[in-house]
């Protein structure tokens, strides 16, 4: 149980956020370019990251704090098919990148695209394709957005601040979302390359001292994964199933594949994965980046087992309104073991890294409307520092909807929207990765198969209904027609939306329908750095 | 044959062996993780880790291994453009 503040704790706490906010701002000054006032330097840090940084701020974004929250949350109350999941899934994401992210790096330097719409918009010659990816682009980060705010208040709430209500409970939170808005306004993507580093150092420190010292507290890793399975396998009075999964069953298999494979393909479409790989200095970051990220995957592994160890460990995970919240286990179980300073500082690693997706989600969700949205629709002869202007305005609306997304609405409704938006996101990879191989797919196929994939999905989501509570969106996988297996959504809705795209495209050539100016070459795809053809806005500034 | 138009609609030419290679590299690692059966059991444990769970570790530094080689194996069959001129 929750009694009280735990000073100490917030002590360290406070501390290490000061410490961040001070480099948050410093930070506008590090490796400061010539042409602030450009989508390329604030958005994108000037495209100037060599591998190291590029390891720091990408491991810093994907690995958000939800996940560190939601990953062992998900151990702990359902077992391995709804958490473990997670360790195959971030593994075979790396092959996967290491095959297209380097084509969509170089063509994107080479025509100076910031968004994954920019390149659709480039290569279709279709404003409204663009527009689909942009939108969706943005829905699906949104709700992330919020969630990582949910990570912050999972702290607090178990250092003992906030949970019940009034002002005094949500300032901590507004105080926090106010000064990252500040430093992100400030310094761009500038700020959460350097707060990563903070970032990716806690969380190591903590999660390795805590898989090194926990196990044997509770009894060791023998005693951790035998409770865990008596408490998976034991019946659930409520649906007359058993709790959870210990080890996937035969009729898991398909569930735990789909969900490793399409979480693998939709993470990298998310328009803060784009955004930190673009701001890479050279074609082969990316790639050289794929081979050593999977340190990352380990630790979240670790942190994983952490749910298990807190089943073992007993751990009561009770918010401040009393009732049980599996979100608060991790967070609980280092409240229970460490000194109050140590706890602090696991704290402290939870709440920074909830901050540096936050301000790269937010200045990838805002490049994409200024691109895709503002300078296509609205205002077509936009000069490079209006959009500067534009996307850092929009940052902050993005952040303050965030906010009160979170202060006003049941955190259940940012955890629904994000399982649509991992759904609703991979619903772009036809029309971006194949579009980086071919020119088959017809512009208004691929709408189409866009349009077919996000209805078939949410349909389905909505569909996945709690036995217990009755509540729509309770999961993210159901039943794979013809195949008959349960799967991950997003990859059925994938395989609708890839079929509906090819069926039409045959239709549509049939037709004669146009099918627009690609405006890339094929030598494009593999420009490096320095490539004498690049279309550096910067060195064309007074267009605007 | 037009040379101008060559140069900038073509691909660089690779080595296709190599990129195969490469390819079949990068396959290995998301087979072995989808191949769900190969791996959901207990045992053999080691050291009270059930088999599904330190497989899975396992293979964390397996592909970061293969992605590596896939690496050094695409810069040879593909040159960049800036190794090329120097």
């Amino acid at each position: 149980m929750n009694t009280g503040i735990d000073y100490f704790a917030l002590a360290v706490l406070v501390g290490l956020f000061l410490l961040v906010t001070v480099m948050g701002f410093w930070a506008s000054n590090w490796r400061r370019g010539e042409h602030l006032a450009s989508l390329d330097e604030w958005g994108l840090g000037g495209r100037s990251f060599g591998t190291w940084v590029t390891w720091f701020l990408l491991g810093g974004d994907l690995y958000t704090a939800y996940t560190f929250v939601a990953v062992p949350a998900a151990m702990f109350a359902l077992g391995s098919v709804a958490g473990f999941f997670a360790v195959p899934y971030t593994i075979i994401l790396y092959p996967i990148i290491f095959v297209y992210m380097a084509r969509l790096w170089s063509v994107s330097y080479r025509h100076g695209y910031i968004t994954s719409a920019d390149f659709v918009r480039g290569r279709y010659g279709s404003k409204e394709l663009s527009l689909a990816i942009a939108i969706t682009g943005i829905l699906a980060t949104m709700p992330y957005i919020a969630l990582q705010l949910v990570g912050i208040q999972a702290v607090l709430e178990v250092v003992g601040l906030g949970g019940s209500g009034g002002i005094a409970n949500v300032l901590p939170l507004i105080i926090a979302f106010g000064l990252l808005a500040a430093y992100t306004h400030a310094a761009g993507l500038r700020a959460p390359a350097v707060i990563a580093f903070v970032k990716d150092t806690l969380i190591y420190l903590v999660i390795i001292v805590a898989i090194l010292y926990l196990p044997g507290k509770v009894g060791g890793w023998a005693h951790v994964f035998a409770a865990a399975q008596a408490k998976m396998n034991a019946v659930n009075p409520a649906t007359g199933k058993p709790i959870g999964v210990f080890i996937p069953s035969a009729q898991a298999y398909w569930a735990y594949a789909t969900l490793a494979l399409g979480s693998a393909m939709a993470l990298f479409m998310y328009p803060h994965s784009v955004t930190a790989t673009l701001s890479s200095r050279s074609r082969n970051t990316i790639r050289r980046n794929a081979t050593i990220l999977p340190a990352y995957s380990f630790v979240l592994g670790l942190l994983a087992l952490l749910g298990w160890v807190a089943i073992a460990a007993g751990t009561k995970p009770i918010g401040l309104d009393g009732h049980p919240n599996a979100q608060l286990v991790i967070p609980q179980l280092f409240k229970d073991f460490f000194p109050g300073w140590f706890a602090g500082v696991a704290f402290a690693a939870v709440a920074i890294g909830a901050l540096v997706p936050a301000a790269i989600m937010s200045i990838a969700a805002s490049n994409t409307f200024t691109r895709n949205i503002y300078r296509e629709w609205l205002k077509p002869d936009a000069s490079h520092s209006d959009e500067a202007r534009i996307s850092k305005i929009v940052a902050l609306m993005v952040k303050a909807f965030a906010l009160v997304f979170v202060l006003t609405l049941d955190k259940q409704n940012a955890i629904n929207f994000q399982l649509l938006g991992g759904i609703w996101i991979l619903q772009t990879f036809p029309a971006v990765v194949f579009g980086l191989y071919t020119r088959w797919f017809h512009r208004w196929g691929l709408l189409a198969g866009w349009a077919g994939g996000m209805f078939y999905g949410t349909m389905a989501a909505y569909n996945v209904v709690n036995p217990a509570t009755g509540n729509h969106f309770a999961g993210s996988v159901s039943v794979i027609p013809v195949v008959g297996e349960l799967g991950y959504i997003a990859l059925t809705a994938f395989a609708v939306n890839a079929l509906i795209a090819a069926v039409v495209t045959v239709i549509l050539d049939i037709a004669r329908v146009p099918r627009g100016h690609d405006e890339t070459v094929k030598a494009d795809y593999f420009a490096d750095e320095g490539d004498p053809r690049v279309e550096r806005p910067l060195e064309t500034m007074n267009a605007g | 044959m037009n040379h101008l138009q060559n140069d900038a609609d073509a691909s660089p030419s690779g080595n296709k062996a190599l990129l195969t290679l490469a390819a079949a590299l990068l396959a290995i690692p998301v087979v072995a993780l989808l191949w769900v059966g190969s791996y959901a059991k207990v045992e053999p444990t080691v050291a009270g880790f059930p088999f599904f769970i330190w497989y899975q570790f396992l293979w964390v530094f397996l592909c970061a291994a293969c992605t590596w080689a896939a690496y050094c194996v695409v810069r040879i069959a593909r040159p960049s453009r800036k190794e090329v001129r120097r």
